[in-house]
């Protein structure tokens, strides 16, 4: 009986230095971090402030600050791999190993969806629709932490791997037979299925955290069709979340038992059958991708309308393409596999389902450019990471919509043309659209804005470098180069990878103008200064103090109208004595701090390390430690704090100038 | 209109992929259909995609708040035209692009065989870590990481793999297809023109994959005479002892070939027999198999 399970000394690679050097490096930052916290006394801020709070908008940026380090994370293991791919031709064999080139890949895919882009668009989900909804905070606040404190759980994971152990090796998909224990072994599997049931487990709780606060919670007066788009997107989105990741929490879970208990799910012996995996992972791998763009499809529409002046442009049939694209998603998913021999007309219904859902998605790309025809369109830094998705993200549905014909996909499905049309939807749909509500939404998230300077030469670098690094993929995709290439014999292949890795480098030019542009705004914040509503805004977000108190409205807003904020500021224009009537504020109960996400986000860690090192027992304690912090919190006694009168009429009196403009 | 701009991609293409091995310099039938579906599709899309690109970039320009000329009309958010409009441009291009890929899908199926008055060659084609192994069961060969085949002959493709998934892919010859443990798919592909063409794995299945790549000569019908009287004279035969020592894992293996192969091997490569001492293998049931 050992007691460590599987660990032990020989977990950690001592002999590779730049994985050594990497992680050596993350600890001591860690470390260095940690200690100017304690050292400064914040811990009991950050412990009552931000670790405990169940605050929307405080969990919304901690999603956010996750995703940003995390996009740092992801990006450096894409830069490895293009410098990898840029000198390894002919004989050469680059600088990096099989073994190691295929944890790089296979990293970077799984932290960029799920560890990236989920956090972020779940972050900007949570700072943003309860204040458009007009409401003080989500259906369940503290359900909220714990998920948040779930995706951070599988973030420990995965960047624990990098020092004890290793990653998986098959690619962020995990194919079996591949991701079996017969042909991988270690435990690097293990650390991708775990992290992701963690994660999973908390963005099925987001999801349904969403669904039941925009059905349920809206302010008085604002039916379905004067929500915001943002939220009509955000609904979708969750939607999808509520009806997809149990599929993907479920067939892992079969992999899991395969793995663990020597079931027979998808292995090759005992009938087992890797093609149920196969179409079970893109069953909730469609969705996902929609899961990811529809919140960004979103931002796209409050920020081109926000910045023409302009209501949304056939504002129904943005609403009803949101909805098509919601339903459809879920019958294109064999597209992912037409490869797989599956009769012609099975690949032909899929083919052209998928070329249905563009129809939509060309409708929303129309009313975008008829929302900005015959507007005033300011050139602000969100505006043109706008136009800049339009343009390339028209490329990118292009490209996917041709990979969608089975007889072309015969010849590039795996290629690096998938490569270039996946990122060009997902860099130019997703990224750019979390790009621009980033800078959107900042100034009412900490009441300055970015610096705008900096934030264009960050959008050009962005724009410039994608372009760059993913054109020459398409070229590669028709010349024939399949994707996840550790070295290659085809030297015609080579200017092309880089060209690639120099585009790679600009995109890392932006990145760079990215942090000095929060570092120089944070600097500058004096003079960034901004009201309730620095944008000209039209929804409800822009009627509340920024940052906005913990009760986001001090009167909650009665709704008449789409764009209900804008209505409101041309009625006061036009009766500007009714503004100034003296107001009346109540009592305001707000849900009280919880740790609960934090200590089960902890037993959640230890439970998951314990299972990827069959440590049996400490698997037990994590596990027994996550139920009974959740039940010790369903017995709680009292659930809110009460902020009296007075509180809120201080902050509303110090925030008056700002409501008058 | 759309002619002149599909002659312009047409060249670029051609510029771009002509001169290289890829998907653009087709050397067959189905490498030639799939290029032709390909472009067709592009052409009718970029019809659309290149003035919508344009207006986005112009509409943007002429509105911006600094151009006094641009008439601002901040309640315009509703005309039914237009709506008509948005939906139909989306959903015509879709119906046209829609009707090349049902009729692609069904015109260049794997499955389906290449109608020709030559009589097909059979090839059965196992994925093995990390190297292919062509067994030719009427002429009673086999050969590793090299694949002869007779130009104007359609060879028709029995695939399986050993274990992990693989995909066989040949850009120049067309289509891919899976390979994967325990069951059979199935592929058509005919070369036009002799040449050595590259074909490779196109689905990652582990450390050798880089190098798990294999040549495809296509030579004249007496050439493959030859070449098939010459191998069987040389080499080893491939039975349950040497298959045993080929699926080993290995990568960059040099192409070799066996005289001869012993009578229901690919059958038993496919039903996993050979790779696995686990019982139940060896009663996997005929009919539970994707596809025999």
């Amino acid at each position: 009986m050992n007691l460590l399970g599987k660990l032990n000394w020989d977990a950690i690679p001592f002999d590779q230095p730049i994985i050594m050097g990497a992680s050596g490096g993350v600890v001591l930052v860690i470390v260095a971090i940690l200690s100017w916290i304690t050292f400064k006394g914040y811990v009991p801020y950050l412990w009552r402030e931000w670790i405990t709070s169940v605050d929307h908008k405080r969990i919304g940026i901690m999603y956010i600050i996750l995703a940003l380090i995390m996009l740092l994370r992801g990006f450096a293991d894409a830069i490895m791999m293009r410098a990898q791919q840029a000198v390894a031709a002919g004989g050469a064999q680059g600088y990096l190993p099989p073994e190691h080139f295929d944890q790089i890949f296979s990293a970077h895919g799984t932290i960029m969806i799920f560890f990236m882009a989920m956090p972020f668009v779940i972050g900007m989900m949570n700072f943003v629709v309860p204040l458009q909804l007009g409401v003080r905070d989500m259906a369940f606040p503290t359900l909220n932490s714990v998920a948040l404190g779930l995706t951070a759980s599988g973030i420990l994971l995965v960047n624990i791997s990098l020092a004890v152990g290793e990653f998986a090796k098959t690619g962020w998909v995990a194919y079996p037979p591949l991701s079996e224990l017969q042909f991988s072994p270690g435990v690097g599997v293990d650390y991708y299925l775990w992290s992701l049931q963690l994660s999973g487990v908390g963005t099925l709780m987001t999801g349904i955290n969403f669904v039941a606060t925009i059905l349920k919670t809206r302010a008085s007066g604002m039916s379905y069709m004067r929500m915001p788009v943002f939220c009509w997107t955000s609904l979708a989105a969750n939607l999808l979340i509520v009806a997809a990741f149990p599929v993907l929490t479920a067939t892992l879970a079969m992999l899991l038992l395969d793995r663990y208990l020597d079931f027979h799910f998808f292995t090759i012996a005992g009938q087992g059958n890797a093609m149920m995996y196969v179409n079970l992972f893109w069953v909730w791998g469609h969705p996902e991708v929609y899961i990811l763009v529809l919140p960004a499809f979103g931002i796209f529409s409050e920020v081109v309308s926000t910045f023409s002046g302009k209501p949304l442009f056939g504002y129904r049939s943005m609403v009803a393409a949101t909805m098509a694209i919601c339903v459809l998603s879920f019958i294109v998913w064999l597209h992912h596999f037409f490869t797989m021999g599956a009769s012609a007309n099975v690949n032909g219904f899929f083919g052209v389902m998928t070329m249905i859902i563009a129809v939509p998605t060309g409708v929303k790309v129309f009313n975008w450019l008829f929302t900005m025809y015959g507007g005033r369109v300011r050139f602000t830094v969100p505006i043109l990471w706008s136009i800049g998705f339009m343009v390339t993200f028209v490329i990118g549905g292009m490209t996917g919509v041709l990979m969608a014909v089975p007889p072309a996909d015969f010849q590039l499905h795996n290629s690096l043309f998938l490569i270039a049309h996946f990122h060009n939807v997902i860099i130019g749909g997703t990224v750019f659209g979390l790009m621009a509500g980033y800078n959107y939404w900042f100034p009412k998230a900490f009441g300055f804005r970015l610096d705008e300077r900096w934030g264009r030469a960050s959008f050009w670098c962005w724009l410039v470098g994608f372009y760059i690094a993913f054109m020459p993929l398409y070229a590669l995709g028709l010349m024939g180069m399949t994707r996840r290439m550790q070295h290659y014999d085809v030297a015609s292949w080579q200017p092309w990878l880089i060209v690639a890795a120099g585009g790679a480098v600009i995109i890392l030019m932006g990145i760079v103008c990215q942090v000095i542009q929060l570092v120089v705004s944070i600097r500058n914040r004096e003079q960034l200064k901004v009201t309730a509503d620095p944008w000209n805004g039209r929804t409800l977000e822009w009627a509340t103090a920024s940052p906005p108190p913990a009760w986001n409205f001090s009167v909650l807003p009665q709704v008449n109208d789409i764009d209900a904020f804008w209505k409101r500021k041309q009625r006061e224009r036009a009766q500007p004595a009714q503004s100034k009537k003296e107001r009346k504020f109540e009592p305001i109960e707000m849900p009280k701090n919880s740790a609960t996400g934090f200590i089960t986000a902890f037993f959640a860690v230890v439970a998951g390390f314990a299972l990827i090192w069959h440590i049996w027992w400490m698997a037990a304690v994590g596990a027994i430690g996550a139920f009974l912090t959740i039940l010790a919190f369903a017995f709680r006694s009292e659930e809110e704090i009460e902020i009296p009168a007075e509180q809120v009429a201080r902050f509303e009196q110090a925030h008056q100038s700002e409501f008058a403009a | 209109m759309r002619y002149r701009l599909l002659a312009v991609v047409v060249t670029g293409a051609a510029m771009l992929g002509g001169c290289q091995e890829g998907v653009l310099d087709p050397k067959g039938p189905i490498a030639a259909a799939d290029r032709l579906i390909l472009l067709n599709s592009l052409g009718i899309m970029l019809a659309i995609v290149i003035p919508v690109i344009l207006a986005i970039l112009g509409v943007a320009f002429w509105f911006r708040a600094s151009n006094e000329r641009a008439r601002y009309r901040p309640d315009f958010a509703y005309s039914g035209r237009l709506e008509l409009l948005v939906w139909s441009i989306p959903a015509m291009t879709v119906f046209l692009v829609g009707g090349v890929a049902w009729v692609g899908a069904h015109d260049v199926s794997p499955r389906k065989p290449i109608t020709s008055t030559v009589k097909p060659l059979r090839v059965q084609v196992a994925s093995l870590d990390w190297k292919w192994l062509f067994i030719y069961p009427d002429e009673g060969v086999a050969s590793v990481n090299y694949l002869a085949i007779p130009v104007g002959t359609p060879v028709s493709f029995e695939l399986t793999s050993s274990g992990v998934m693989n995909s066989f892919f040949v850009p120049q010859l067309g289509s891919q297809i899976y390979t994967m443990a325990g069951m059979i798919s199935r592929l058509h592909l005919q070369a036009d023109h002799p040449g050595m063409y590259r074909g490779f794995s196109a689905q990652f299945s582990g450390d050798g994959f880089a190098d798990m790549y294999f040549n495809v000569d296509a030579v004249a019908p007496d050439k493959f005479a030859e070449w098939i009287d010459t191998t069987r004279n040389v080499g080893t035969e491939l039975n349950a002892t040497t298959y045993a020592q080929l699926a080993k894992p290995s990568a960059s293996v040099v192409p070799f070939t066996y005289r001869a192969v012993a009578p229901g091997l690919f059958a038993n490569i496919m039903s996993a027999e050979m790779q696995s001492d686990d019982a139940m293998c060896r009663s996997y049931p005929t009919s539970m198999r994707a596809e025999k």
